[in-house]
């Protein structure tokens, strides 16, 4: 168990390593200056005060010291959780921008990966060998995982807003409201809650539900399941058995599909106006606030690690070789 | 052999959706058995044929079409009529000539993308998988980091930098992001692979590994490799639809992306517009499930346990 956990926590910290170096790169290796693009918009006329502003945003900016200098200060900011301030807010700074706005993405994506995982599990189970339950399940699967997000998003916003008048289709509340604790503000969050994460939930359900019909069937006909037939056991208990064995590869499934996830949940904040990170992350684009992203970026990065290691923790308690510390079943 | 269960190919159909190990490719009497099962799997005729429908259409319509994707005219927000098709958006743009050449964009991006990811995905895994002992330790550690990055994030990051990419930078992009999948597939053919007979024996008769590794190893897990990239075909397609709708696609390229994200920027949600946003989509949709289906009807005809009696 502790060789387990030794190698996940050396594997999470190298990869935290990377990603942070990445960050801190991309802009000096990219072609083009970006301080040369923001002096850019001030519209400065003579020379002298063109090279006097872009010094002043080199030495904001801490470019104007040796690159490995750069480097360690970019590690400082990150470990203090100091990114700098946004161009697109004046005046906030980046932490506090992301702080702000992740508790409406987690609030969307937990909910959908946790019920789509154990919704599309239970389902592709029982779909497994069952030709009815098969004939429909499966082609449902097949296009919900095909749909792109975008797209679904579209559909749904439309369907549910202009067409139905169901559901508000843009922002995180009421914008007549002031955020408060109270049922109206309450209701008001969830009523615009529920497009987004029902996009984000019927995404995902596709793809656990088949793969976790195809886990089914083959250990249905693995020599475990064959065996506790040849003992009489009911077909009940072998479906048990086979569902828990194949539980296994659809969590380590789980955590590699976490990347992916996230990326369609940005576009769906971005239909829906939902200000979580996704749609803080669209307003840096458009304003150019590279601040702003790296440092969104970097937080995504910390959330992917931790729900990893949340896995990594659930394979303890459900696999008990990582426990024995064998060969670990793992992502 | 460490973490080799999660290495097994049951991992990697509970990532992408595969079901399937190694089918054998062996004798021509095989070849033949594949293609008796192949011609009366309906699923894969079914996949097939909408798939060659859409690929005439990516291929024909911008020929037929009467304006150019980004060409205005003056009829502006037409509904779809003889003349506009599939109707036309704020600017007066052809909305059927957009979606062909959206489609003929998303082959590309996907076959750029696919491409991409198996040589890289081949080139690793086959090494790690051969090799072993620290190179595979490393190659591994690397996988795994590079599925943890969030890669759309990451190109956000990168693209907000570029003022203009093109669609070689799409697909090439894609493929770099999504080779682990490739890789952790070959490598772990590859080291269950690698300790069969015949390959022992094309060691003592002194073949050189790359040879071994091309001619042995390489076409017995044929079938299930190229299920991989098909589904990384269509996941690069889709991956390809958000970058664009992010703005983050080639630049002046009808993307079906893009299509979708001026209707957006637009309002026609609101506006009721629908043959704007609606067809983009559904195309992609059926362009993606038909693979995907395509894919099992496949995965049957190699593999028999999958066959339905």
């Amino acid at each position: 168990m502790r060789r387990y956990l030794t190698r996940k926590i050396i594997t999470y910290v190298l990869a935290f390593f990377v990603g942070v170096t990445i960050d801190w790169g991309i802009p000096r290796l990219m072609p083009g200056d970006p301080i040369q693009g923001l002096v850019s918009r001030f519209n400065v006329g003579s020379s002298a005060a063109y090279s006097g502003l872009y010094a002043s945003f080199a030495k904001a900016f801490g470019l104007d010291v040796p690159v490995w200098q750069q480097y360690l200060n970019f590690w400082h900011g990150v470990l203090t959780g100091n990114m700098g301030g946004s161009i697109y807010a004046p005046g906030a700074t980046v932490t506090s921008l992301v702080f702000s706005a992740m508790p409406y993405t987690l609030a969307l994506l937990v909910p959908a990966i946790l019920l789509s995982y154990s919704l599309g599990n239970r389902l592709g189970a029982a779909a497994a060998r069952r030709k009815y339950l098969d004939n429909t399940v499966l082609p449902l699967g097949y296009v919900l995982q095909a749909i792109p997000y975008v797209w679904l998003a579209l559909v749904v916003a439309y369907l549910f807003g202009p067409v139905w008048h169901l559901f508000p289709t843009a922002y995180g509340y009421d914008q007549g409201l002031v955020p408060h604790f109270d049922w109206t503000f309450i209701s008001s969050l969830l009523d615009h809650w529920f497009l987004p994460f029902l996009t984000v939930f019927m995404v995902s359900l596709g793809g656990w539900a088949i793969g976790m019909r195809n886990l089914v069937i083959y250990e249905l006909e693995n020599d475990s399941s064959r065996y506790m037939r040849a003992l009489g056991a009911s077909e009940r208990v072998v479906r048990g058995y086979a569902y828990r064995n194949a539980s296994l590869p659809q969590l380590s499934g789980l955590a590699l599909q976490l990347a992916v996830v996230i990326g369609g949940n940005v576009v769906t904040e971005i239909v829906f106006n939902y200000p979580g990170l996704g749609n803080l992350i669209f307003h840096a684009i458009s304003n150019q606030d590279f601040f702003l992203l790296q440092g969104i970026f970097i937080w995504i990065v910390i959330g992917v690690l931790i729900a990893n290691f949340i896995i990594d923790l659930v394979f303890l308690w459900v696999d008990p070789r990582t426990r024995l510390s064998m060969q670990g079943a793992s992502a | 052999m460490s973490e080799s269960i999660s290495e097994a190919p049951a991992a990697e159909v509970a990532a992408t959706g595969l079901p399937a190990g190694p089918g054998v490719v062996s004798s021509r009497r095989k070849r033949n058995d594949f293609l008796y099962y192949g011609l009366r799997n309906k699923k894969l005729i079914f996949g097939l044929s909408v798939e060659l429908i859409l690929v005439l259409v990516a291929i024909i319509g911008p020929i037929i079409a009467k304006y150019g994707p980004l060409q205005i005219t003056p009829a502006q927000l037409q509904h779809p009529n003889g003349t506009y098709w599939l109707g036309t958006d704020d600017l007066g743009e052809d909305l059927f000539s957009q979606l062909t050449n959206g489609l003929r964009e998303s082959y590309l991006v996907g076959a750029l993308g696919a491409g991409c990811a198996a040589l890289v995905g081949m080139a690793l895994g086959f090494l790690a998988g051969w090799r072993g002992g620290w190179l595979d330790e490393v190659l591994q550690f690397i996988t795994n980091i590079i599925v943890m990055i969030p890669s759309l994030v990451l190109l956000i990051v990168i693209g907000s930098y570029l003022s203009s990419k093109n669609i070689l930078f799409e697909g090439v992009f894609i493929g770099l992001t999504t080779w682990p999948w490739v890789a952790r597939a070959v490598r772990a053919q590859t080291f269950s692979l690698r300790t069969r007979e015949y390959v022992d024996l094309a060691r003592l008769s002194g073949k050189r590994p790359f040879s071994i590794v091309v001619k042995e190893i390489a076409p017995n897990m044929a079938s299930y490799l190229f299920l991989v990239v098909i589904l990384l075909f269509g996941s690069s397609m889709l991956i390809a639809a958000s970058y664009d709708f992010l703005g983050l696609g080639p630049t002046n390229v009808a993307s079906l992306g893009w299509t979708m994200s001026r209707a957006q920027g637009f309002g026609a949600l609101g506006y009721h517009l629908w043959w704007w946003f609606i067809p983009p989509g559904a195309v992609l949709t059926l362009m993606v499930a038909a693979l995907l289906i395509a894919n099992v009807g496949l995965d049957e005809v190699f593999n028999p346990k999958l066959r339905e009696s």
